[in-house]
């Protein structure tokens, strides 16, 4: 369990990122924090595994206060994948990559090797083994990343911006393996601006804006309320915006989903015909 | 009149026995913008890289046939004098800025060009003007935001005044809002300075409305090439795994279903206009 208590940090350089935020996050849970660029997604985050230590308030991973705890003990519990794979990856190859976390943890050799192809597997990306991550696009680096850090298999797994230059059907598989880690009973939260992934996947949603958490629940609520949307500057899901447009049809506004909007239309028709024919 | 012109192209990568590109034929005019996309490996970002002549001049590598930019044979000239016909937008800003203030970053490639000081400082400013950051002249970049940060990588590509300009996912670091922004900016670049521009994007809700040609490419190959409305209806663009807008999607189902809408849609405003003569008629 996350838990974080009135939290404050500002930067040396005088940015006040974050202002007396609280939030606990339960086990299994799936959480994506939205928001526009500097409202402390960032900063957040970097609170769970110790980089950033709250400068007021206290963050406690399983009950452990990350004050208290090293970046590499609460590393091993809470993997971070950050926004820019570069800012992550120095190895020659993207096997070396993998293993070096592994290492670190001190994971026996066999076991290293074993994990490494189980997470190159895993994110597509086995074919690359022993290619230098810089030949790599900017998409696949990203799920280097991601990969280094599911290897050593944490509790909680935090990525900034996962899908980053993913296609549709990596996209898709980065949806599904999130819902198996969760039903793993591990936690996964998300910083992302990508209004249709978090459609599709309908997690908890935490919207910040400026250092402070101002609106969370579930997508279908949080991703269909134009005035939420335009404070945290994100755009709504199409669907959404379509049905705001249409509001005046007597349309329902709290739909992000493809089919329920097709009911809804063929509904809608369907009714108009009659009206007519009356 | 054709400004990128590539025939035949096979790349292959120092140490892999297998081509990223085996065969792309593409041909694209003057004023043009095209949004490049496809499936993650499928060679779009080793393609931007042929057409900039970081292939083969960096990376190395085998290439067989031809890329011919702005008039050049890529092969036969060096990156730096390919700079001044065609830019080159990275993802990540921060990859491409590095100089203490603005002004610097925006001048860099033409110093290297040896540019005289008069000239130099002219291109410096119209560039900046262009892109609204006259403002932010002696800020040092990585202070900006990351929207900032993109217009200033973009204003130090148009400093060089090239006839084609290369974006490699220019938005993925900024928020939706942010982003739209750039897009704008990119698309009265290209009709203001008859700029043509390559957009490599996996986004495609952000961006369908915006270009007038999208390129499909797979397994190193072009796959579709059309306008956008064709190509996001096509079912080989479906069975591609590329992720149509939801809005589209939607028009299928619905057409899918017996309810036809005047015209095929691309936008939210074209499917609201549709419903709404749709009820009309009835």
């Amino acid at each position: 369990m996350i838990e974080v208590e009135n939290v404050s940090f500002t930067y040396p350089s005088g940015v006040e990122a974050l202002r007396e935020i609280s939030i606990t996050i339960g086990d299994g849970e799936f959480v994506a924090i939205m928001g526009e660029n500097g409202a402390g997604k960032t900063t957040l985050i970097k609170q769970l595994n110790g980089i950033l230590k709250p400068e007021k308030g206290n963050v406690y991973i399983d009950g452990v206060n990350t004050k208290e705890a090293s970046v590499a003990e609460l590393s091993r519990n809470v993997g971070l994948v950050f926004q820019n794979p570069d800012h992550q990856l120095f190895s020659e190859t993207v096997e070396e990559e993998i293993a070096f976390g592994l290492r670190n943890f001190g994971f026996p050799e066999e076991e290293i090797s074993k994990q490494v192809d189980w997470a190159l597997n895993l994110l597509d990306i086995a074919r690359y083994k022993k290619t230098s991550p810089f030949l790599l696009s900017g998409g696949e680096r990203k799920r280097v990343a991601l990969a280094t850090v599911l290897a050593w298999n944490p509790k909680i797994i935090v990525i900034d911006e996962p899908t980053i230059g993913q296609d549709y059907t990596q996209k898709e598989k980065l949806r599904r393996f999130f819902n198996e880690l969760n039903t793993q009973g591990r936690t996964v939260i998300i910083v992302t601006h990508d209004v249709e992934f978090v459609a599709d996947c309908s997690p908890r949603v935490v919207l910040m804006y400026q250092g402070q958490i101002i609106s969370e629940g579930r997508a279908k609520t949080i991703l269909t309320s134009q005035e939420v949307a335009s404070k945290a500057s994100i755009l709504l899901p199409q669907i959404s915006e379509l049905f705001h447009q249409l509001g005046d049809l007597g349309l329902p506004r709290d739909v992000i989903d493809v089919s329920e909007a097709k009911e809804l239309i063929e509904d809608l028709v369907k009714r108009s015909k009659h009206h007519e024919s009356l | 009149m054709p400004i990128i012109e590539v025939k035949d192209l096979f790349y292959t990568y120092p140490n892999f026995t297998e081509p990223f590109l085996k065969g792309v034929n593409l041909t694209i005019d003057k004023g043009d913008l095209v949004l490049l996309t496809g499936p993650s490996g499928c060679g779009k970002t080793t393609l931007c890289r042929c057409l900039v002549g970081l292939i083969p001049h960096f990376y190395g590598g085998e290439v067989s046939g031809e890329v011919v930019v702005s008039s050049l044979p890529v092969k036969e000239h060096a990156i730096s004098e390919l700079a001044q016909h065609v830019g080159f937008v990275f993802q990540n800003p921060e990859n491409q800025l590095f100089a203490l203030s603005v002004e610097k970053d925006v001048a860099f490639g033409l110093e290297n060009l040896g540019m005289p000081r008069d000239e130099m400082r002219k291109n410096v400013d119209w560039a900046m003007d262009l892109m609204g950051i006259g403002n932010l002249r002696e800020s040092a970049p990585f202070e900006l935001s990351g929207g900032q940060q993109q217009r200033v990588a973009i204003a130090s590509v148009l400093a060089m005044k090239p006839e084609v300009m290369i974006l490699d996912e220019p938005t993925s670091f900024l928020d939706p809002v942010t982003a739209r922004k750039l897009f704008e900016i990119v698309r009265s670049l290209n009709r203001a300075l008859d700029l043509t521009v390559v957009l490599v994007e996996h986004r495609l809700s952000l961006l369908s409305s915006y270009v007038s040609r999208i390129v499909v490419m797979d397994e190193g190959r072009v796959k579709m090439d059309g306008a956008p409305i064709d190509v996001l209806t096509s079912k080989e663009t479906r069975s591609l795994g590329i992720g149509v807008p939801k809005i589209m999607q939607l028009y299928q189902t619905l057409v899918e279903n017996d309810i036809q809408l005047e015209k095929p849609v691309i936008s939210i405003d074209d499917f609201v206009e549709g419903i709404r003569s749709l009820l009309k008629n009835d």
